[in-house]
């Protein structure tokens, strides 16, 4: 179990004498590493690294798309600071990012911990718990869950079942962030395969070891499953968190397009969309657009940083 | 787990107990994960206007109206047209996936060349980068190509293998394959195109298919690619069209809406249930290698 890491292949031994030939044939292989990837350097150059340049760029511009982009320095990030929307949108992407992400993980993890124990209907169970992943994000459901979070409907009913009067997630500016919470939340599906497949890894002696030792369930957990698990959980935690920062789709539909009401769903990234395509205003997004890379890299950092103190990779694996 | 109790004397009763806990945890956990899919078949058979209030998960008497609704199509765009728009281009993007990220990952798993790690590492790194940060010059350079408003931003990415995750997937396969065989076609005097296509290709298929149902899945249901680079009518996919003809009717054909959104669920439900044991051991290999 290693977690993203290059471990080089050898290549097939020089068979033929001699440094000239060898170099040849070095060369040659170096033509056709770089033909069979060719569609990904077009792709990485074209697509991904100049428009990280152009990105860059345009952050310090005023650039409404019809006349060519003007330098102003600074601007479009005191602008960003000082703009309440756009604090707004941080408040509600680290709101929905530090609620929805842990309870997403931690259901994976317990529902995972079920699964494991091996009972009939245990392969149908998994299956069943992953679909959501796959649709989750399609427009289709995000209509569903406007017609269950509304006033009246099985939530607001079940909820009102318990005294709780709280009325349609959907209409509340408060409550809203909360449905699309539940509604990743629902997808624990994809992260609990992932933690399913962790724990298939640890071994059976390492238990019956410990119950010998007479360990409890809580204690066995805590010092066998959770270390042997850990690079799993790091996996979960960074991926998760990952995505949850990038969050789009959901709340736009959800919100009815709004990113509302009240900016209730105004995520980061539904306000940058609104900046850069409903007010042109492509300079400050692109500045926006850094912001969020900016964070994606700090937590991305601090995971890794921290990774040494609690993720225990097996020896040899490493 | 349950080897465990043997050596209790009431090993027997706590077993039991044991697994009715564990069924009745599986089954409310179900029960929440499979509702809102049934809410929503459910919904497409009630008349629009009972939709919303009411309770009950399948309505009592069931109504065709919202599908034959739903066949007339909307704004004079038969419906089919949406759904062929979007078959045309999860099925291009299937393509495009399978054919470049395969060659790359051959490239990185199986070509030793200089330069190969570092372009690796920076792969993987593109990985973590949100999309928002290309967004705007990739739509900027598109548009200086008037090339909005057709489906070539949508799958040029695909085609060029952007799409890291599913390299990344292919290389990781491709390195688990036994070394001898491809050194053996290399004896016999094969070069690399030859061994890529009749060797490791072949040998691939488990990861070529998950990549491909993931990928079909993914370009079905997407709906920020669409929603910003396709804005004529006839041209959306299905995930744009229900966005675009959301309220255009008003909440008399809630009903037709209803049964579209459930209609756009279908395929990717049908691939999940014929797929699931490919994409599910897909995804746990990802985790665990990767």
């Amino acid at each position: 179990m290693t977690l993203v890491k290059d471990t080089p292949v050898l290549a097939p031994s020089e068979r033929s004498s001699g440094p000239a030939a060898a170099k040849r044939r070095g060369r040659r292989e170096s033509l056709a590493g770089y033909l069979f990837m060719s569609p990904w350097l077009a792709g990485f150059l074209l697509l991904t690294a100049g428009p990280m340049v152009a990105s860059f760029y345009y952050a310090f511009t005023s650039y409404n798309l019809f006349t060519s982009p003007q330098w102003v320095g600074l601007d479009n990030f005191t602008a960003m600071f000082e703009d309440p929307r756009w604090r707004k949108s941080v408040e509600v992407t680290l709101k929905y990012v530090v609620i929805g992400t842990p309870l997403k993980l931690l259901l994976a993890l317990g529902v995972a911990l079920l699964l494991a124990q091996s009972r009939r209907g245990q392969g149908l169970y998994r299956a069943a718990f992953y679909m959501p992943s796959l649709i989750g994000a399609s427009v289709s459901v995000g209509f569903v869950w406007r017609a269950l979070f509304s006033d009246n409907a099985i939530v607001d009913s079940g909820l009102k079942a318990f005294g709780w009067n709280l009325g349609g997630w959907i209409g509340d500016p408060d409550l809203v962030l909360y449905s699309l919470v539940a509604l990743t939340v629902w997808q624990f599906g994809a992260p609990m395969v992932i933690f399913l497949a962790g724990l298939k890894q640890v071994p059976r002696e390492l238990y019956e070891a410990a119950e010998v030792d007479g360990a409890g369930p809580l204690r066995r957990f805590w010092s066998i499953t959770l270390p042997m698990i850990s690079p799993v959980l790091f996996f979960n935690v960074l991926l998760e968190t990952i995505h949850s920062f990038q969050i789009f789709g959901s709340a736009y539909v959800v919100s009815d397009t709004s990113c509302g009401p009240a900016d209730g769903t105004l995520v980061y990234t539904c306000y940058l969309y609104q900046k850069a395509f409903k007010e042109t205003q492509m300079g400050f997004a692109s500045a926006m657009a850094w912001m969020l890379l900016l964070a994606v890299a700090l937590v991305t950092a601090v995971l890794f940083w921290s990774q040494k103190k609690w993720v225990h990779y097996e020896e040899g694996a490493k | 787990m349950s080897t465990a109790n043997a050596t209790v004397p009431t090993a027997g009763s706590r077993r039991r107990t044991g697994s009715v806990i564990w069924h009745v945890s599986a089954i409310a956990v179900l029960a929440v994960v499979l509702y809102p899919v049934l809410w929503v078949i459910g919904a497409s058979f009630k008349p629009g206007e009972d939709i919303i209030g009411s309770l009950d998960l399948f309505p009592a008497d069931p109504i065709l109206s919202n599908f034959s609704g739903l066949a007339d199509g909307m704004a004079n765009i038969p419906t089919s047209t949406f759904f062929l728009n979007s078959l045309m281009y999860a099925g291009l993007a299937v393509a495009g996936v399978v054919v470049s990220s395969s060659l790359t990952a051959y490239a990185f798993a199986k070509i030793q060349f200089r330069g190969r790690n570092v372009l690796f590492s920076l792969m993987i790194g593109t990985l973590l980068l949100p999309y928002h940060v290309l967004l705007i010059p990739q739509y900027v350079m598109f548009q200086k190509l008037q090339l909005t408003d057709t489906y070539v931003p949508l799958l040029a990415g695909k085609f060029l293998a952007t799409e890291a995750f599913f390299v990344f997937l292919m290389v990781q396969f491709m390195r688990g394959l036994p070394r001898e065989l491809d050194e053996a076609a290399r004896l016999d005097g094969c070069g690399h195109l030859r061994i890529y296509w009749s060797v490791v290709l072949p040998l691939t298929r488990p990861a070529i298919i998950t990549t491909a149902i993931f990928t079909f899945i993914n370009a079905w249901n997407d709906f920020m690619g669409p929603l910003i680079y396709l804005n004529n009518p006839d041209r959306a996919t299905v995930s744009l069209a229900l966005m675009m003809f959301r309220d255009q009717q008003g909440i008399s054909d809630y009903g037709g809406m209803i049964a579209m959104a459930m209609a756009a669920l279908v395929p990717v439900l049908a691939f999940f249930l014929a797929f699931q044991r490919y994409l599910i051991d897909g995804m746990a290999t990802s985790g665990l290698k990767g």
